[in-house]
């Protein structure tokens, strides 16, 4: 639809700008906020203009969250979050669509099942697997009577257990498993001609030689999209972490710090340097939307996609 | 060298039958077109020679050793496939020596055979480009390289041309036959294109809905087919087809009341219904009063420049003649044709085979097809 009109263009511009500022208003004051002295920020009305206290607040929000180790467990658990899901994103999809076994379209909507089930709804047994990880198994050989049998025989009781509570791996591995990922490589990987399949079949390449030196390159714009979303999701991811986390001082990230940073009801309400660390938790993901974003654009206008 | 036979192969897709049992055998070196309309089977029998597609009952052998159960890769055969299929990520260099890289050779011994091999089809300046840089006949070559890079046994091609613009076709074409003169390598090639399949073949093998309808040279198939479908399906403008019986008085009746004197055509057919076929080329434009001359008249004619085509109604029955001369022929206007008997052929109506016509005929044909 191409409406060439002065009023129209008018119009246009209107909404764009009040959605824009509606997005930018919060980040604006979080900005002004933190750039602020702690006189400034308690007046009222509030100021609208920035100061000059940007720096030292940044420093205290630091210093107070104690955010340089928890910047690294953030950016070790966002990227095992998102490395893990597109490994097991591109595979799964990659079984879905390129192999013909019998049960693959019951996986599939087992899979594509899960996109209505979030964590928060599967949060409760989700934690018990986490508490103990091998629970299933041992379910399994209850069941079937085998820890009976070892029992009989050896008089040792089977009681398997792998405790992920207070660990990275239990930080990461609950959240790596993404029905939009795979949904989203099984998309991917459908658009891929039959031929180039058969071609690389005729040239002798099994599935996984295929599957690493053909579809991976051909995916890494999707790889790279996928990257960013998964990154930034689970960079602000705040209620798993703080669950599976009683040792906040090791295993805390940056996200459930925030908590940290909100002035005591009984203290001094210095906002501003919550207003700062904000700022600070803020700008990895940003940096990495704004750095993915090149390649993006070269992705879509790329000719041999 | 290597050859290839087919004995019994079938291909089912649950209840569909699409190859019904065909037994083939391509002698080495031999290059043959499989040929027929979309949907015959032609190119599910080629995925199966490729190892791409089961082959639900029979055996194909390749030298000699049954490769049913064998992965593509170890059939030691090369494919050309009709979108090309290129990898669009990897250069052209890359696309031409992935089998190679795949099978472990090293880096400058594979360097050096794709030079060679894309200096064999001038793609030497356009190595380090992507797919998509390239047109039509350039991909095209780079596809066919990636298949003679890896030495096949057997090379096979899959429509490989119908993405081309005509003329490009025609270049290809020529390209395809030098490259397998001077290889020499086994070669199956299928099309529905019946100038690329009589231009390229030593063989041809016409198939039609999952059946071999004949296996033979291309003047074999073209002035003596084995099959009404054959008969209809080969050569432009195709073959007259008149439907008629033979009476008891040795005349070919047909149409509407048409009575053509056929002499020493009808023995043994009498009543039988049958197809009396006979190539536009071998009808001729003769006087009224010539010996077996028959009455036509003019429907429309279609310039072919060197020659053109008369489409007449002799009888109520269409036939269409090669005319060279010049002179003026309009809608509704009268003319006579005929043609020799020896020159024509019989088929079975109902079977839709060939009725072999005796000795005259035969050498007619024979005659025909080895000049």
């Amino acid at each position: 639809m191409i409406e060439r009109s002065p009023i129209f263009d008018a119009i246009s511009y209107g909404v764009m700008i009040l959605g824009l500022m509606l997005v930018l208003l919060p980040f604006w004051i979080t900005f002004v906020a933190g750039s602020q002295s702690i006189q400034e920020v308690t007046q009222v009305p509030i100021n609208l203009w920035p100061s000059s206290h940007l720096l030292e607040n940044l420093q205290a929000a630091w210093d107070r969250a104690d955010l340089g180790p928890k910047m690294l467990n953030s950016f070790l658990v966002a990227s095992g979050v998102t490395i893990g899901k597109i490994v097991l994103a591109s595979l799964s999809a990659f079984a879905i669509v390129f192999f013909n076994f019998r049960a693959r379209m019951v996986c599939f909507w087992l899979i594509f099942m899960t996109l209505m089930l979030p964590l928060e709804v599967r949060i409760v047994p989700t934690y018990a697997i986490a508490a103990n990880a091998l629970q299933p198994l041992q379910v399994l050989l209850d069941v079937t009577g085998i820890s009976w049998l070892i029992q009989t025989l050896s008089g040792v009781q089977v009681s398997l257990e792998w405790n992920l509570l207070n660990s990275y791996p239990g930080m990461i591995l609950p959240l790596v498993a993404t029905a939009t990922g795979t949904f989203l490589y099984r998309q991917f990987f459908m658009t891929i001609p039959d031929e180039l399949v058969e071609a690389s079949k005729m040239d002798g390449s099994g599935p996984l030689r295929f599957f690493w030196e053909v579809l991976i390159p051909l995916s890494r714009t999707n790889m790279l999209a996928l990257a960013t979303i998964m990154f930034v999701s689970s960079w602000n991811q705040y209620l798993w972490p703080l669950l599976i986390t009683t040792d906040r001082a090791t295993y805390g990230t940056v996200v459930m710090q925030l908590k940290a940073l909100i002035p005591d009801p009984t203290g001094l309400p210095d906002w501003n340097v919550t207003m700062a660390g904000a700022l600070i938790i803020m700008l990895p993901p940003l940096l990495v939307v704004a750095f993915m974003q090149r390649w993006f654009v070269r992705g879509l206008i790329s000719k041999d996609k | 060298m290597s050859a290839i036979s087919l004995s019994g192969v079938k291909k089912r897709y649950q209840k569909n039958n699409v190859v019904h049992g065909v037994d083939v055998e391509i002698e080495a070196g031999e290059f043959v077109v499989i040929l027929g309309p979309s949907g015959c089977g032609k190119s599910t029998l080629l995925r199966m020679i490729a190892g791409l597609e089961d082959i639900t009952e029979g055996e194909i052998a390749i030298g000699g050793k049954v490769v049913n159960k064998l992965e593509p890769r170890e059939r030691g055969c090369a494919m050309v496939f009709q979108n090309y299929a290129l990898y669009p990520h990897m250069s052209v260099r890359q696309n031409i020596g992935y089998a190679l890289k795949v099978a472990g050779m090293p880096r400058a011994e594979r360097d050096a055979k794709v030079l060679k091999v894309a200096k064999s089809v001038s793609l030497d300046p356009y190595l380090d480009r992507k797919p998509g840089e390239l047109s039509g006949g350039q991909r095209q070559r780079v596809a066919m390289a990636r298949a003679m890079v890896r030495e096949p046994k057997v090379f096979l091609f899959d429509e490989p041309f119908s993405n081309l613009d005509a003329k490009l076709r025609v270049a290809m074409r020529a390209e395809v036959r030098n490259l397998h003169r001077s290889l020499g390598v086994t070669s199956v090639f299928v099309t529905h294109d019946q100038t690329e399949a009589m231009t390229l073949a030593d063989r041809l093998i016409i198939m039609n809905a999952g059946v071999v309808e004949q296996v033979g040279k291309p003047s074999e198939v073209y002035h003596n087919p084995a099959s009404l479908f054959v008969a209809d399906f080969i050569g432009s403008p195709a073959m007259n087809l008149v439907r008629g019986f033979f009476g008891e008085d040795g005349y070919f009746r047909h149409g509407q009341g048409g009575m053509m004197h056929l002499p020493g055509l009808g023995q043994g057919l009498v009543s039988r219904e049958v197809s009396l076929g006979v190539r536009p080329e071998l009808v001729q434009r003769v006087a009224a009063d010539a010996k077996g001359a028959m009455a036509a008249v003019v429907d429309y004619t279609e310039e072919l420049g060197a020659s053109r085509l008369i489409y007449a109604t002799v009888d109520g029955s269409r036939l269409i003649a090669v005319d060279t001369s010049s002179d003026a022929l309009g809608t509704g206007m009268p003319i006579h044709l005929s043609f020799a008997a020896v020159d024509a052929h019989v088929f079975d109506h109902n079977t839709g085979r060939r009725v072999d016509l005796g000795d005259a005929n035969s050498a007619a044909t024979r005659a025909r097809i080895n000049a």
